[in-house]
């Protein structure tokens, strides 16, 4: 194998966010604490020219380097450019937060960036080792960022719960992988599907692997029942960490599933439907039931993300072009949508005080008419009222189910988010129909009203142009 | 001559060594930890074994690259843990119940 500077092309992208987070990291150093802002202002700007160096190496196909590891195609690049745009969002919302309680520190950044990194390295994966490096880069960094906050007992405790249960997934994950490898005797995803074909192939070994490796993922995900930790960590991080946690992770975890079940196991399609329908009834099922006997709107934001994650394996086990198309439209809006929403938690909380329960978003419609309505948007979008995006999301994956005649499948579905709909319209309530409980006027930056502005209203644009957004989810599948 | 079935069989002890030790330890978390690098040294036997087995580097290098990860992972695990301790002042399982609902 001889190397070719010219596939250092495809992966500019990664190597460039990779100087920049080193970058960030030795420029902090000689910072003092109020001239902070460069680092945030550095991290900004690199998300920025990721976007445009994203764009300009844009291969007019699909290119495969470094001996098949690495993969650049055009959903590589679209689910990037959502990751850099989502996570620079998250960034923006999460300054004053972070600064209100003196954790304004670079460190923030630079894990940030990493974790970018990674989910950048997970959706270009081509090899089981390119998959297991990118998630672990990713999981590696969350684990420092939910305890960020080093005097907080909640947080301490959340990151010793996601550490545990997160170091059991790789575990899983890794066991079935070395099936996989044992009965196809490669780690490649073209290899291992071309393994599959091969008559000889022991199937018992690998429907084996299969398991591990679908449990492997569902625990990433935070799908049922491997969901315990997803309500503890958004509880117990920082608010800023969770913003950034419960939205861009979830397009790279499509990316993994698409990655290691399509692309590499495709073959077993039959088998692994099976299992994902399971998964994806039981997270629809407990994540819209138990949200809403949630008191504390992180932990409910926790249940419904566990309820969103069902959704979006449905339009993965369809195993349609469709139904992969519908899925990656859903989760990219689920990262908006999310972004949002823990926005608009970050902008009621202030020194001193999380905007945690129920009760602070009591008369929020006359407190703050504006963000109010910017609330309502994303709720509606999460809970699927028209014309908001968060309808078509769902519309469209359920289409994919009943496309493949699993219409029973879309009915629960359909039951559930009625279910859903319920928590989600009960913030409504409360912010509209309740007197204010607490009067104090929300403070906000120019740059966060802004951002938040275009978050709340991009659920209608998008959601009465959705093919805007669908024709680029179609065309990364052709 | 040790079959390759023989090495599969001691990964899946240790694996499912580790797995019940994560489920049935309700004292310590640094059995946690060990248990969670168990895991991986087990994950490490099975792809060893294939790669001896199956005449192919692909899994040796994968073992390079779990072992490095590990070390990372119980770096921050550690780390993790020693936060834990300053604010709880227990590493004791059955107390880290303050998130629940």
């Amino acid at each position: 194998m001889q190397f070719d500077t010219s596939s250092l092309i495809p992966v500019l992208p990664e190597i460039f966010i990779l100087t920049a987070a080193c970058v960030v990291l030795v420029v902090d150093l000689f910072l003092k604490d109020e001239q902070r802002v460069i680092s945030y202002g550095m991290t900004q700007i690199s998300l920025l020219l990721a976007i445009v160096i994203t764009l300009m190496t844009a291969p007019a196909e699909t290119r495969i380097v470094f001996d098949g590891s690495v993969v650049r195609d055009g959903m590589s690049d679209i689910l990037k450019i959502a990751i850099f745009i989502i996570s620079g969002g998250a960034f923006l919302y999460s300054k004053e937060y972070l600064r209100d309680r003196d954790l304004f520190k670079g460190e923030y950044y630079v894990l940030g960036l990493f974790a970018v990194l990674g989910m950048m390295v997970m959706v270009s994966a081509n090899s089981f080792l390119t998959v297991y490096l990118g998630l672990e880069l990713l999981a590696l960094c969350f684990y420092a960022l939910v305890a960020f906050n080093r005097d907080s007992e909640d947080g301490s405790e959340a990151a010793m719960k996601y550490f545990v249960l997160g170091a059991l997934a790789s575990g899983m994950l890794l066991y079935g992988i070395s099936m996989i490898y044992g009965a196809t005797g490669s780690i490649g995803f073209q290899a291992v599907s071309e393994g599959l074909a091969n008559p000889d192939v022991n199937k018992m070994v690998l429907v084996f692997g299969l398991v591990f490796v679908v449990i492997g993922l569902a625990f990433k995900f935070g799908a049922v029942p491997f969901h315990m930790w997803v309500p503890d960590v958004y509880q117990g991080a920082p608010t800023a960490v969770v913003t950034f946690l419960g939205s861009t992770p979830k397009i790279a975890a499509f990316a993994l599933a698409m990655r290691m079940l399509v692309d590499g196991l495709g073959g077993l399609h039959g088998d692994w439907q099976y299992m994902l329908v399971i998964l994806a009834i039981l997270s629809m099922g407990v994540g819209n039931v138990f949200a809403i006997a949630q008191g504390n709107i992180k932990r409910m934001l926790a249940y419904s993300t566990i309820s969103h994650v069902g959704f979006i394996l449905l339009g993965i086990l369809a195993g349609t072009s469709k139904g992969y198309t519908a899925a990656m439209f859903y989760s990219i809006v689920y990262a908006i949508m999310a972004l949002g929403a823990f926005g608009i938690v970050m902008l009621l909380s202030r020194r001193g005080f999380e905007a945690e329960n129920l009760e602070d978003y009591k008369g929020l419609g006359e407190r703050s008419p504006w963000f109010a309505g910017m609330m309502l948007l994303v709720m509606f979008s999460m809970a699927g009222v028209p014309p908001t995006v968060g309808f078509f999301a769902k519309m469209f994956v359920l289409e994919a189910v009943i496309s493949i005649d699993m219409t029973w499948l879309a009915l629960v579905g359909v039951f559930f988010s009625i279910i859903g709909a319920f928590y989600y319209l009960r913030i409504v309530k409360l912010m509209y129909f309740d007197r204010p409980v607490d009067e104090t006027p929300l403070t906000a930056g120019m740059d966060t009203q802004i951002a938040l502005t275009i978050n709340g209203l991009s659920m209608l644009v998008l959601g009465m142009f959705p093919a805007s957004l669908l024709s680029l989810c179609a065309a990364a599948f052709g | 001559m040790i079959a390759l079935s023989d090495y599969l069989i001691l990964g899946a002890i240790l694996f499912s060594l580790s797995v019940t030790g994560i489920f049935l330890n309700r004292k310590n978390v640094i059995i946690l930890l060990m248990c969670v690098e168990l895991m991986l040294l087990a994950v490490n036997m099975n792809f060893i074994a294939f790669s001896h087995f199956l005449g192919d580097t692909a899994g040796q290098v994968f073992v390079f690259f779990i072992l490095t990860v590990a070390a990372a992972e119980a770096a921050i695990g550690l780390a993790i843990l020693v936060v834990l301790f300053r604010n709880k002042r227990t590493i004791n399982v059955e107390d880290l119940d303050t998130l629940k609902g």
